[in-house]
């Protein structure tokens, strides 16, 4: 464990190839990232962006080619890949039914320890104050708030982040988005998709369109 | 940290979550309840008849109570993304099915296994079966979990799921059906029960060790 969170961060998709419904979506496509960058998928509805991300973080398998983490495929290290990686998708992953403090401390105990503790890292998402609330009560962006915590909450080296800005004020924006800085200039990778322009300070910005590929 | 601490955690939450959601769990006690009380009124209130058939019917009205709930292991997970997190998190998948498994047999086969002989009374099971209906029912109801947390794995990615999920299970459920019911009607006529019991605690063995894994399996399809 401890060797590979020393190590530099790198995820690699070597020419994957994925279709959907008998349509291709991307072939020989190959794409990295490993510490301090961000890369950031672009392109039109139904160009395979969601798609994309579940094949790096191991949701789904690409139909032809491979992922690999540090080298290594992920299927063959998948314990030592999900504990240094964090993905937030469309959907939460939260309770309605319970509060933000027992979600988290779920997924802390599933995903292991991070820098933060639990309530530091409610605080750093601006949620202090509502940790015993449950978050069938909190509104739209709390809840994506209460869901983006959790990238602090363990000790995830990438992020893989499926719309993370969907439901946020700009308040809330600048907000993840600082939290992005801090996370690549620790040396940190980032991979995400966003419909609004993404305002990083830290890190290498790479871009990757989809439609045009 | 460790495998069984997730569990553990696991186990917590979902219990937790039950708690809050009273009425969706008293939901199959209920329908148990029901069914075995509608019994004699629609057969007639005859004492040697209901006797005869009091084994099978607490069988089969428990057999179908766990079906109705069997959606409930991961339908509200996958709907809210909890599942995806569960198969991205850095534990074997098959324990933490197994941690589902256990809570949703808590929740729903326990409580049945308690009221069982009250209403097994109430149809005149005899005194000496009550003992063999418990057990049977404490080996047989967490087979029920086991086998239908398979077939809700494999049919949780499909938007109506219902009676794909019974074709699946159902035939599954046979064995245990005729094995519970036989061993206690075999406790109602005093022959010995060891070997259905022997078969229903083999079933258990059976479930215990390839279902978690068979059903984590299927969630990866279902995910993917």
């Amino acid at each position: 464990m401890t060797d590979l969170a020393n190590s530099t961060v790198h995820l690699q998709a070597d020419s994957v190839e994925c279709s959907r419904d008998d349509r291709l979506l991307f072939e020989n496509l190959s794409v990295e990232v490993s510490g301090g960058e961000a890369l950031i998928l672009e392109g039109r509805n139904g160009t395979g962006k969601t798609t994309l991300l579940r094949i790096l973080c191991g949701l789904r398998r690409p139909d032809e080619g491979e992922v690999r983490w540090s080298g290594v495929p992920i299927e063959e290290c998948a314990v030592d890949f999900h504990r240094h990686m964090v993905y937030v998708g469309h959907l939460d992953g939260i309770k309605r039914e319970l509060t933000a403090l027992e979600n988290l401390r779920v997924l802390q105990t599933l995903s292991g320890r991070g820098r933060y503790t639990i309530e530091e890292a409610l605080e750093a998402v601006k949620l202090g104050g509502f940790e015993d609330i449950p978050v069938h009560f909190l509104s739209a962006g709390q809840k994506r708030r209460a869901a983006l915590a959790r990238l602090l909450v363990t000790d995830a080296r990438l992020w893989v982040l499926d719309e993370p800005f969907t439901s946020l004020d700009v308040h809330g924006i600048e907000l993840v988005e600082s939290l992005m800085d801090t996370h690549l200039s620790a040396a940190g990778a980032l991979v995400m998709t966003s419909h609004h322009q993404v305002h990083l300070s830290a890190g290498v910005v790479k871009r990757l369109n989809l439609s045009e590929s | 940290m460790s495998v069984w601490q997730a569990f553990i955690e696991l186990l917590r939450r979902d219990l937790r979550l039950a708690m809050r959601r009273r009425a969706e769990v008293a939901n199959p006690l209920l329908f148990f309840v029901m069914v075995i009380v509608l019994f004699p009124l629609g057969v007639g209130a005859e004492p040697n008849l209901l006797e005869r058939m009091s084994a099978g019917v607490v069988w089969v009205a428990a057999l179908l109570a766990a079906l109705l709930t069997l959606d409930s292991i991961f339908r509200s997970d996958f709907e809210d993304g909890t599942l995806e997190q569960l198969l991205l998190s850095a534990q074997p998948l098959s324990v933490m099915v197994l941690a589902k498994v256990v809570a949703h047999w808590l929740v729903t086969g326990l409580p049945l296994l308690l009221v069982a002989p009250l209403l097994a009374m109430l149809l005149g099971m005899k005194s000496e079966a009550m003992g063999t209906l418990m057990l049977s029912l404490l080996l047989g109801t967490p087979v029920l979990s086991l086998i239908g947390a398979i077939g809700v794995a494999l049919t949780v990615g499909l938007r109506r799921a219902g009676v794909i999920l019974s074709l699946l299970v159902l035939p599954l459920y046979v064995p245990v059906l005729i094995f519970g019911a036989a061993a206690v009607d075999a406790a109602a006529s005093g022959l010995p029960v060891a070997g259905q019991l022997y078969i229903l605690a083999a079933f258990l063995a059976m479930a215990l060790s390839l279902a978690p894994v068979a059903a984590a399996s299927a969630l990866r399809i279902s995910l993917s």
